[in-house]
Parts: C-alpha cells; sequence; structure tokens
C-alpha cells in the first residue's frame, strides 16, 4: 500500500474554503488528547478554553483588544508574503512603532493638543515602516536574507525597548519601575463603547483589512504584487520591478505593524515598560497563513488566534494548566493549516498492492 | 529466468492497450505500440499528445492506469526508472539533468552505483563516448559545455548501463544540422549492434532519414502505424495533426519601409557567471521585414531578447533605437508605448503566469500600452475586468486559441494554445515592432503554421518583427533576412535566399563573418 499525492489540475475551490476549517477541527482534536494526557477532562478543557471567553461581555471586549493588532499586522504580512517577501519581523516593527510613537507622550507631555493623538499614530506607523526598511534596503543592495534579518531586528528592538524603559524614558517618579511616565489623557485612544476597554485598533485593523483587501482584488497594485510574488521573471516582462516591491510591501507590512504597537500601547498600556506584546507580531503569521494570506480571511483568523490568548488566560486559573498552552495550541494550528493546504493543489490517493504489480512477479 | 522470448514475442518491448487517466483526462488511452530488436522507432505526435506520458510510463516515471507493458515478452510492471535501468531501458531527456558546476565524470557518477570510483567512470565512459563517435572530456565542467556536448553526456550515461533500448525525447531540438548528423551516425552504431531506439521528434524529415517504423499519437490514441519512408512529410502531418497542415504564405517581394529597430554597438557584459556577454551588436530591422536570428540555443539569444525589450535595459541609450527614438536606457513599458511588443522563449514563469488567468495574463503585458481601456480611477488604478476579459476572447478567437472554460488559468492550456495566446496577445496590438524569441519552441505543428503566418502578415502589414529562433526550417519559412548569433556576436544579415543550410550551419557553429565570407559566397554580392 501507499499513498501518492496527485497534483490537481487546478487548485480546489472547496478545499479552500474547507482546508482552515478542517485545519481547526484537527487542533481542537489533538488538543483534546493533550488535555486527556494532562488528566484534565478534556471536554471541559475545551469548553473553558474556547467557550467560555466568548460568554461575557467584558470578555469580549478582551477579544477585541487582542485581535486588533494581530488582523493588522496579519493583513500586512498577507501583502508581503504574496510578493514573496518574507517578513518574520513584525513583532520588532511592533516593538519599534509603540517607541516611536511614544515619543510624544514621553519627551513633550506639556504639549495639550487634540493633534497628539493622530501625530502619535502616525509616528508608530513611519517607526515600524523604518524598521522594516533595514532588511529592504539589505535584501535589495546586498541580496540578504530577509528572514533571518527581520528575525534578528527583534530581539535588537526588544532589548532597545527595555534599554529605554530602564534608562533614558524611565518614569523618575514611578519607584525606579521599568516603565515610562503614565500618557496625558489626550494621548490615549478613547474607548469605543462604555461597555469595556475596547478601542480603536480594532477598528484601524478593519478598516485596513477593507481597504488592503480591495487593493489586491481591484487595483493594479495589487496584481503586481500577485504577479512578482508568483513569478519574478513574469514581473520584469510586465515592467514591474521586483526590487520595488521588496520596498514596498516590508514597509507597508512594518508601518501596520507599527500602527499596531503605538495602538496597544496608546489604548490598551498607556505607557512603555519592557514587555508590549504576548508575540503578536508572531502570532500574526498564524493568522496570515489561516486567514489564506486573504486580508479579509485574516479578520475571520484574527478573532481565532485572539481567542486563543483569553482561553490560554482562562484555562489557567479555571482548570489550573499553564498558559503555554496557548502556544501549543497556536503550533498546532500553523502546522495543521499549512498541511491542510496541500489538499488545496494536491488529490490523496490510497494505492493497495495492484493486480498487475503481483501478476508480473509470479 | 531465462531469456527465452515466447513465439508470439518478436519484440523487445510490446505495449497493449495502455492507458494513463489524469483525473478524468486520459493522456494516453489505450496505446499499442511494439519494438522490435535493432530498430528505430518514431513516436510522432503535437504537443499533448501523449508522447512524454507514454514515454514516463515506459520508464518508470509514472504508473500506467490500465494496460500492460512487455518486456522481451514477458509482462513487466515498471515502478521506478531504476527498475526501468535494470531492465535495459536507458533514456535521455529532453531537459537535461546535469549540474553546470559538477564535471562531465561527475554527473555521470551521479546516476550510477556509489560505489563505483570515479576514475573508473571517467575512463569508461571516454571509451565508451569514442566509441560511438561521442567526444567528450571527462573532466570538462558541464557550464564549459555547449548543449550538444551535454546531451551526449546523457546519451554516455544511459549507454553505460549497457540499455537493450534508448529512448531520445525531441534530441535534435538543440543541435545544429551538423551535431544533428553525429548523431544519427551515432544511432545507427547503436542499431548495428541490435539495440532499439525510441526517437521522439517533431522533425518529419528526420523520422523518414533515420527511422525503421513510427507511431502517431494524437489526443493520446495512436493515429498511425507506418513505415515512415513509405509516406510523405505531408502524410504524416496529416497522422500527427488530423488536417492538412497550412502551408506558410508570403509574398515574394515587399517594399521595405524605414528602419523600426537600429541597434549599433550594442555589449552587453554576463549578468551571472553561467550567461553569455553580448558583443558589439549591430543590426537594422526595417518596417515589413522579418530579420531571423539563428543560432544554437545558449548562444546569447536570451541575453539579446532582454536587451531589446528593455527588460535588462543598457548603459548606453543610443545603443538601441526603436522607431527612431534612443531607448537603450528605457524599460519595457517605455517601449511598448512607442508600439513595440515582446514574446519571450519560456511560456510558464515569464511570458504569462500559470496558474493566473488569460485575461490576468493579458494585462501582464499591456497594463501600461493599453492603460486608457484596461484600467480606471486615474492614480488607483482599478482593473477593469470586463474590458479586459472582452479583449481576451478577442484574442482567443483571433488566434483560434482552444481552451476549456471561459477564462483558464494560463497553465491548463497547452503549449501551443497557450503560446498562440501569448503571440495574439501582442499581435492584437499591431505593434510597429515585434520581438519574438523562439515563437514556436515546443509547438505543434498546427498551431507552429499559425503563428509564423501571424508573424509574417505582421510584417506585410508593416511592422518590422525580428524572430529569434533555432528551428531552421521556421527561418527559411518566415524571414526576410537572415542573422546568425554565436557566443554572443551577431553576423551580418544574409538575404533569406542566399543561404543554404550548410552555411547557416558553418555560421551557427561558431565559425564567424571574417572567415565564413571567403569560404562561401553564395549571395555572390562581393566583389573579390
Amino acid at each position: 500500500m501507499r499513498i501518492e499525492l496527485q497534483r490537481r489540475p487546478a487548485s480546489s475551490g472547496l478545499f479552500s474554503l474547507v482546508s482552515p476549517l478542517l485545519a481547526l477541527a484537527l487542533t481542537l482534536i489533538f488538543g483534546a488528547i493533550m488535555f486527556q494526557m494532562l488528566g484534565k477532562d478534556p471536554g471541559h478543557a475545551l469548553y473553558s478554553f474556547f467557550v467560555e471567553p466568548l460568554l461575557e461581555v467584558w470578555s469580549l471586549h478582551e477579544l477585541a483588544i487582542k485581535a486588533g493588532p494581530l488582523i493588522l499586522i496579519a493583513v500586512g504580512l498577507s501583502v508581503c508574503y504574496r510578493s514573496n517577501n518574507w517578513n518574520i519581523g513584525a513583532e520588532g516593527q511592533f516593538t519599534i512603532g509603540a517607541i516611536t510613537g511614544s515619543i510624544l507622550p514621553i519627551l513633550v507631555p506639556q504639549w495639550h493638543s487634540v493633534m497628539v493623538l493622530p501625530l502619535m499614530l502616525l509616528m508608530g506607523a513611519a517607526g515600524g515602516a523604518l524598521f522594516a526598511a533595514i532588511p529592504a534596503l539589505l535584501k535589495t543592495r546586498f541580496n540578504t536574507n530577509e528572514i533571518l534579518v527581520s528575525l534578528m531586528l527583534v530581539y535588537i528592538a526588544q532589548l532597545f525597548l527595555d534599554w529605554l524603559v530602564r534608562g533614558p524614558w524611565r518614569d523618575p517618579k514611578g519607584f525606579n519601575f521599568p516603565q515610562s511616565i503614565s500618557f496625558a489623557p489626550e494621548a490615549v485612544l478613547p474607548p469605543l463603547l462604555d461597555s469595556g476597554r475596547a478601542h480603536a485598533s480594532i477598528l484601524f485593523a478593519l478598516l485596513a483589512a477593507v481597504l488592503v483587501w480591495f487593493m489586491m482584488r481591484f487595483m493594479l497594485k495589487g496584481f503586481e504584487v500577485t504577479v512578482l510574488g508568483r513569478s519574478e521573471r513574469a514581473g520584469r516582462f510586465a515592467g514591474f520591478s521586483a526590487r520595488r516591491m521588496v520596498w514596498f510591501s516590508m514597509m507597508l507590512s512594518g508601518a501596520f505593524a507599527g500602527l499596531a504597537g503605538i495602538s496597544e500601547v496608546s489604548g490598551s498600556i498607556g505607557h512603555l515598560q519592557p514587555s508590549i506584546s504576548p508575540g503578536y507580531g508572531f502570532t500574526a503569521i498564524i493568522v496570515a497563513f489561516l486567514g489564506r494570506l486573504n486580508p479579509v480571511g485574516a479578520i475571520a483568523s484574527g478573532f481565532v488566534l485572539a481567542l486563543t490568548y483569553l482561553g490560554g488566560e482562562a484555562a489557567q486559573l479555571s482548570i489550573g494548566v499553564s498558559d503555554k498552552v496557548t502556544r501549543v495550541f497556536q503550533g498546532l494550528l500553523l502546522f495543521f493549516v499549512l498541511s491542510c493546504d496541500t489538499l488545496i493543489l494536491y488529490r490523496v490517493r490510497i494505492i493497495f498492492g495492484s493486480g498487475r504489480a503481483r501478476e508480473a512477479k509470479s | 529466468m531465462s531469456d527465452a522470448r515466447g513465439p508470439e514475442a518478436g519484440s523487445l518491448l510490446k505495449v497493449r492497450s495502455l492507458t494513463k487517466y489524469f483525473g478524468t483526462f486520459a493522456a494516453c488511452n489505450g496505446i499499442d505500440l511494439s519494438i522490435g530488436p535493432g530498430e528505430i522507432h518514431a513516436l510522432l505526435g503535437e504537443n499533448g499528445a501523449g508522447k512524454s506520458t507514454l514515454v514516463k510510463m515506459l520508464f518508470g516515471v509514472l504508473q500506467p492506469s490500465e494496460g500492460r507493458i512487455f518486456w522481451d515478452g514477458r509482462p513487466v510492471s515498471i515502478a521506478s526508472p531504476g527498475e526501468a535501468r535494470t531492465l535495459g531501458i536507458g533514456m535521455v531527456f529532453q531537459h537535461f539533468s546535469l549540474f553546470e558546476a559538477l564535471t562531465v565524470a561527475e554527473n555521470i557518477a551521479l546516476s550510477l552505483d556509489p560505489k563505483i570510483p570515479l576514475a573508473r567512470i571517467a575512463t569508461e565512459a571516454e571509451s565508451l563516448s569514442k566509441a560511438y563517435g561521442l567526444p567528450l572530456d571527462p573532466y570538462a565542467h558541464v557550464a564549459d559545455l555547449s548543449v550538444g556536448e551535454r546531451q551526449r553526456i546523457e546519451i554516455v550515461r544511459a549507454l553505460l548501463q549497457n540499455p537493450k533500448l534508448i529512448i531520445l525525447d525531441e534530441p535534435t531540438s538543440v543541435l545544429t544540422p551538423q551535431e544533428a548528423d553525429k548523431l544519427f551516425e551515432t544511432l545507427f552504431k547503436l542499431k548495428a549492434e541490435g539495440r532499439s531506439v525510441l526517437y521522439i521528434s517533431h522533425r518529419l524529415e528526420e523520422v523518414q532519414r533515420i527511422c525503421d517504423r513510427a507511431t502517431v499519437l494524437r489526443h493520446g490514441k495512436v493515429t498511425g502505424d507506418c513505415d515512415p519512408r513509405q509516406e510523405t512529410p505531408a502524410s504524416l502531418a496529416r497522422m500527427m495533426v488530423g488536417s492538412d497542415v497550412a502551408g506558410v504564405q508570403r509574398d515574394a517581394t515587399t517594399d521595405l519601409g524605414p528602419a523600426l529597430v537600429e541597434v549599433r554597438a550594442l555589449s552587453v557584459a554576463a549578468r551571472t557567471p553561467f550567461a553569455v556577454p553580448l558583443r558589439d551588436i549591430a543590426l537594422d530591422v526595417r518596417a515589413g521585414e522579418v530579420l531571423a536570428i539563428a543560432g544554437v540555443a545558449g548562444n546569447g539569444q536570451g541575453e539579446l531578447f532582454d536587451a531589446l525589450s528593455g527588460e535588462y535595459p543598457v548603459g548606453d541609450d543610443e545603443a538601441i533605437r526603436l522607431c527612431g527614438k534612443a531607448v537603450g536606457r528605457t524599460g519595457i513599458n517605455g517601449r511598448r508605448l512607442l508600439g513595440a511588443g515582446f514574446v519571450p522563449e519560456e511560456r510558464h514563469g515569464h511570458a504569462a503566469v500559470s496558474d493566473m488567468t488569460l485575461s490576468d495574463n493579458l494585462l501582464l503585458s499591456r497594463s501600461q500600452s493599453d492603460r486608457g481601456s484596461f484600467l480606471a480611477g486615474g492614480l488607483l488604478s482599478v482593473i477593469r475586468h470586463d474590458a479586459i476579459r472582452a479583449t481576451a476572447r478577442r484574442i482567443c478567437a483571433a488566434m483560434d486559441v482552444r481552451k476549456s472554460g471561459e477564462d483558464p488559468a494560463a497553465g491548463s492550456l497547452s503549449g501551443g494554445n497557450l503560446q498562440k495566446f501569448i503571440i495574439g496577445r501582442e499581435l492584437d496590438r499591431k505593434p510597429a515592432v515585434l520581438v519574438v524569441n523562439q515563437p514556436t519552441w515546443g509547438v505543434d505543428a498546427g498551431a507552429a503554421s499559425r503563428i509564423r503566418q501571424a508573424l509574417i502578415d505582421l510584417a506585410r502589414a508593416g511592422s518590422a518583427v525580428i524572430v529569434i529562433s533555432q528551428d531552421l526550417d521556421e527561418i527559411f519559412e518566415v524571414a526576410t533576412n537572415i542573422a546568425v548569433i554565436s557566443e554572443g556576436r551577431l553576423s551580418k544579415p544574409y538575404p533569406a535566399g542566399d543561404l543554404t543550410l550548410e552555411r547557416i550551419g558553418l555560421l551557427m557553429g561558431g565559425i564567424h563573418d571574417s572567415t565564413a565570407h571567403s569560404g562561401t559566397n553564395a549571395g555572390g554580392a562581393h566583389a573579390h
């Protein structure tokens, strides 16, 4: 018996929809097995992980807070990945965006104006874009690998933030805690509703998703991204520049990550501190792939991955497992998403020993 | 296990109703084939006729869905190329599988038992290559070898296994006429030793010249089993395409207009270690003229195309003039806006993106030249899919592009149909200048004749056409003037009527103008 992967004549439309759902189902099944092995009741564990967080209003607000940056970053990454540029450093661009966006509220706290918040967001996006321009520059000039460069820059960004909040930007009245001064009210993204903490970042994310979807679907720029991602040579024939696409896609995704960073700091945290992200920039990679590198798909998958964060927190309290379970779920999900994608391009055939072969040997 | 053959099996290889399904599509449908010992057997067919599928089943790359293969009268199942080699089947692929950075001997060693020392392989390969008239230096690096020499490596590699049957896939498509003659001598030697050859080709003349029997495939079925020497090229072509292939027509005399393409002192350094530098190229193409550039693959054709198309602009603006404007530093879309159209050699991933639709592939080359009708919304550049789809429909109708569905992915079309679309995409614009690299490479006879006719018609309508091709029959069919490219140098152009096949072969073989003039002066235009 052997298993054969047979290439489909065209990619299967059915499986491009079914494959993410199948991946989700497999993740749940393996999650249940894991809980079973940990000695917990799988049904109850999965319930408290994936359902309980959806039952309360404050928890839904938290879901929106977590989904905002995930979606925003994933939208940028989906453009990047479609163009065959592999920005793995969104976490670093998120961090730098948070830092550059915080320049105004931290260094000029006495400036009170309605312009503060828009400028902060703009500077955050610019910071993220410029930080993502480093791997773009190195790739276009020296042909370096953007995966490695952007990933390594994550640690540089995080250590830079760490140094800032312990050193020059530390709040002098902060009892030596490693954090900056708290942002003034006009530098804080206000909550959307009175019922909870959710702030504008989720709106930015939804808006970005729709705009980028429009670009990818209807505009020549989106066509350029797709062509260059499939074949650089065909792109050159069309008169598109792969080099400029490196800059465009890296800086676009960097800008979105930076905007997510400053939105998170301004809306959820209110000051800078050494750790400002539970790994949004990395989790957004899973969001982008689970959303089929489609900006609108990223909305749905962003909420799913946000739920794994909340579920992890909830599971710590209610069933007493480590919040590392969140990481396990995210890892399982990415693994199954990528493997289920095989079904879109290939048909699986199981072939039992053929009669012809036996006959020939006799 | 004796090798006594059954009485009914006078043949070395026999195939009975062999069928291969891809999904529901039968690439091969009930194929019968029988090859006798010491026979050179041709397998003829258009692209997509099922030749490569059949051969892949014989060589164990694919497994048949139905049907049987008999080897020496015994039923066999060939599960892998390794098993095929053990049976005594050798294969020389059309696209070579060689590592350029390794030597000849090292490349051969890769396909053999790893325990055999390299030195022994080298001596064996050398003696074998001498014995069959395929001289090879086992210590040469593949990167330094010509295409013909690379093919020899593949043949020697197959011969080292001492096969009873050798399968050659389109072996002469990359060779000069002289190299092809050498190859035929080798094939006759193999035949004299009692080995069989399965020879896959489009080229009817060759098949008639060297093959004892021919099996013709069309749409996955056998449409003819004949002695090619008893047939005419026309009758063979009829079996292949199912209808008479239209001969290409052109006027005897066409008045030429002003020069639309002028290239002067074009030199381009090699971009990669394996690229060919262009050296001091000069050419003129006038309105109404088809300039054909002949040459063996890998002599700078791709590099010349890149420079002419502007995919890689050159430093000297004056080196290339299109329609009177200096464009050396202008990119491809700037040149398209001047009225030029370009068709590169590689269909998949260069001229077209395989998994994008035909209409998207139309936009690929015309997003700027047809900006007004294909894009809306000013700077937003919103794509007008309806207008593009209508144009794609028009092109498909004009070029008779056969496809499944309204707007299928480019990769789902057969090579010939995709090429018709790609050429039609440019013709639809009525370009003043058209540069085509290998217009009918791997394209079936019907589509090829249609494409050549379209190129001639375009020139007749007053455009300047440059056709870069390795196919000499094609060149003589379409060309007004012929120049030959060799090692990055371009010969001066000769009127097509003044050149013979032998003369071109010499030029292609690297004998440049200065030496060629004195030897063969067919035109007689030079005063001595």
